[in-house]
């Protein structure tokens, strides 16, 4: 259906794609130390990262910023959407939509940039105490986060039906009730999703970390951009293979878990049609 | 009559009446004002207000390591003193001015090799089969789950001197010495348009797979060959999703950092890097701050463009 020249082009592309990565993993096995020249197999660089202290401990801390900044960035991102869904009218709504979707224009280096002269001056006003650290790039990552949580979700819940709500309501619902027991699972899968491209996101992040981050709280990706800056370094190729493989079966799971949650979803509410269907047929 | 009347009325009041119950989270509209409210004063306290710190501090005179205030009240009068010399130093280094235009054509460039990819590959994934095509999308978006960085700094193992390409070109005995590919505009373009093509893609994609083919059928009818039908029809029907892809990879490629360091050399000069280096290396924070004011500059003006657009699009 797409021609000769359609295939090839495709296949080209998907080369682009994913040349870089395979050749990352491949030569995480190279027993050589140029990351580039194959000279053997050899698992010595994984052997590296598992002795590596830096490494450990920057793995601990960035997915414990990751964890606090996706759960951080869902509520929020939640409620930003409920505001721009459900609320049509109120005081500042196109500044707090501009506030919402800023940070996912504005580069990243103006956001670490503003964010740790924040943090400086509110140091000076409460008298030289230091506040950067977990803390500030917590902050700082679900200041960014929150924008991407807030489109995923606003997304789904504008799909939501608003009359299940106030079918609900009229069977005598009262309003957190519909929230918990109509509206919660119908977003769900979006507040999952939204978790996980946060927690990546958060996961990844080089430019705000390295603005906000103090001694003490080095992630993996500043440490990763410390090493990659002075060349070549095949640790670094070792724990892209781990990432990759780790993305690669949360990915699997993920998916296929929402696909039965969806496919169950789907059963049940053909069951209570059907059921309904009945019910007005008996009558 | 008045039957109807009633059916009417009870008809406009069933809404409003969902949405009063709705709001009765809390007593008072609570539930609402913190609904609204508590995203609205997290981002305004760490994303606007920093930014205005930003602002102060590109216009403020140092004093060793503090920063005057900017309103002096003395012997009844209120001073304000802004220092503007951080701006005019940019408006009128050749340096910075050089960066921004470098900048801009970086982006461009991007820009245009993106649309030029994956506008093909958009068009042909839409044209897959369609029980592929889920499948074709999966393998486009999947490497946004895998670090940006790390693939990034994949292509530093590519096109290094001694790196992949360089080795097997050798190999070939198609080289004699190797070719200079790292650390200059090709490397960063390169790595520019790798990170970024997906964003072009997708919105593609998007848009192409909802066209209509008995357009193209009946184009075919009338007379026109394939190709034109594709230039009259389908490229004019996609052009939400050409701007739209062209504003995801110009937006974040303007302002981008990192692969300006990983994979850029001393020629490639980007603004973001200016920035970092004013505030790390030469710890001037007046001058990154000013920097990064006029960078805000160069982000509005695509929007603003966009938003032009999206407007106009709209009222056709």
């Amino acid at each position: 259906m797409i021609g000769r020249l359609g295939r090839y082009w495709l296949i080209a592309g998907y080369l682009f794609l994913y040349l870089p990565i395979v050749t990352l993993i491949v030569f995480s096995f190279n027993e050589s130390k140029m990351a580039s020249l194959w000279t053997g197999f050899s698992l010595r660089w994984y052997y590296a990262i598992f002795t590596d202290d830096q490494i450990l401990s920057a793995v601990g801390i960035s997915l414990k910023v990751a964890f606090a900044a996706a759960s951080a960035s869902v509520l929020l991102g939640t409620l930003a959407a409920f505001a721009m869904v459900r609320y049509r009218r109120f005081f500042g709504r196109t500044a707090f939509i501009a506030h919402i979707n800023a940070p996912l224009v504005v580069p990243e280096v103006i956001t670490g940039l503003s964010l740790l002269l924040f943090f400086v001056a509110c140091e000076e006003l409460f008298g030289g105490i230091s506040l950067r650290g977990l803390l500030t790039v917590w902050i700082g990552h679900t200041s960014i986060c929150t924008a991407y949580a807030a489109v995923v979700i606003q997304a789904r819940l504008s799909a939501v039906d608003r009359s299940v709500e106030e079918a609900a309501m009229n069977l005598g619902c009262r309003p957190f009730q519909v929230f918990y027991l109509v509206t919660l699972p119908a977003i769900s899968q979006s507040l999952a999703s939204a978790w996980l491209l946060t927690f990546t996101i958060s996961l990844d992040d080089v430019v705000t970390t390295q603005f906000l981050n103090a001694p003490g709280s080095t992630t993996l990706p500043v440490l990763i951009f410390s090493r990659a800056r002075l060349g070549l370094d095949p640790t670094v190729n070792a724990v892209a293979t781990i990432t990759v493989l780790l993305v690669g079966i949360g990915v699997t799971i993920a998916s296929f878990v929402l696909v039965r949650q969806e496919r169950r979803r789907a059963q049940a509410q053909a069951a209570a049609y059907r059921d309904a269907m009945l019910a007005a047929q008996a009558q | 009559m008045s039957d109807t009347a009633s059916v009417a009325g009870r008809l406009e009041s069933a809404p409003k009446e969902g949405r009063s119950l709705l709001l009765r989270w809390l007593p008072g509209g609570w539930g609402r004002k913190s609904v609204i409210g508590i995203p609205y004063l997290f981002l305004l306290l760490f994303f606007s207000l920093p930014f205005f710190v930003v602002l102060k501090i590109s216009v403020s005179e140092t004093e060793g390591v503090h920063f005057k205030d900017l309103f002096d009240f003395a012997d009844g009068t209120l001073t304000l003193r802004l220092k503007l010399a951080n701006y005019i130093f940019l408006g009128t280094d050749p340096i910075y001015l050089d960066t921004y235009i470098s900048s801009i054509r970086f982006a461009a460039i991007t820009t245009v090799i993106c649309l030029f990819i994956g506008y093909p590959f958009a068009y042909f994934m839409s044209r897959a089969r369609p029980t592929l095509r889920p499948v074709l999308v999966m393998l486009v978006s999947l490497p946004f789950w895998t670090s940006y960085l790390l693939r990034i700094y994949a292509w530093k193992g590519l096109l290094d001197d001694h790196g992949v390409f360089n080795n097997l070109l050798l190999w070939l005995h198609l080289i004699d010495d190797p070719i200079k590919m790292m650390y200059t505009p090709f490397s960063m373009t390169i790595g520019m348009v790798y990170t970024y093509l997906p964003f072009m893609i997708l919105p593609l994609y998007g848009i192409l797979v909802k066209a209509d083919p008995s357009l193209l059928e009946a184009a075919g009818n009338l007379g026109a060959t394939p190709w034109k039908a594709f230039w009259l029809i389908t490229v004019p029907l996609s052009k939400a999703g050409i701007v739209a892809g062209s504003m995801l990879v110009f937006i974040p490629t303007v302002g981008e950092y990192v692969i300006p360091e990983l994979l850029g050399g001393p020629q490639t000069l980007m603004i973001a890097r200016v920035l970092w280096d004013e505030f790390f290396n030469n710890v001037d924070w007046p001058m990154a701050s000013a920097v990064a004011v006029s960078m805000v500059g160069l982000i509005l003006l695509p929007l603003v463009l966009f938003n032009h657009y999206q407007r106009d699009t709209r009222l056709r």
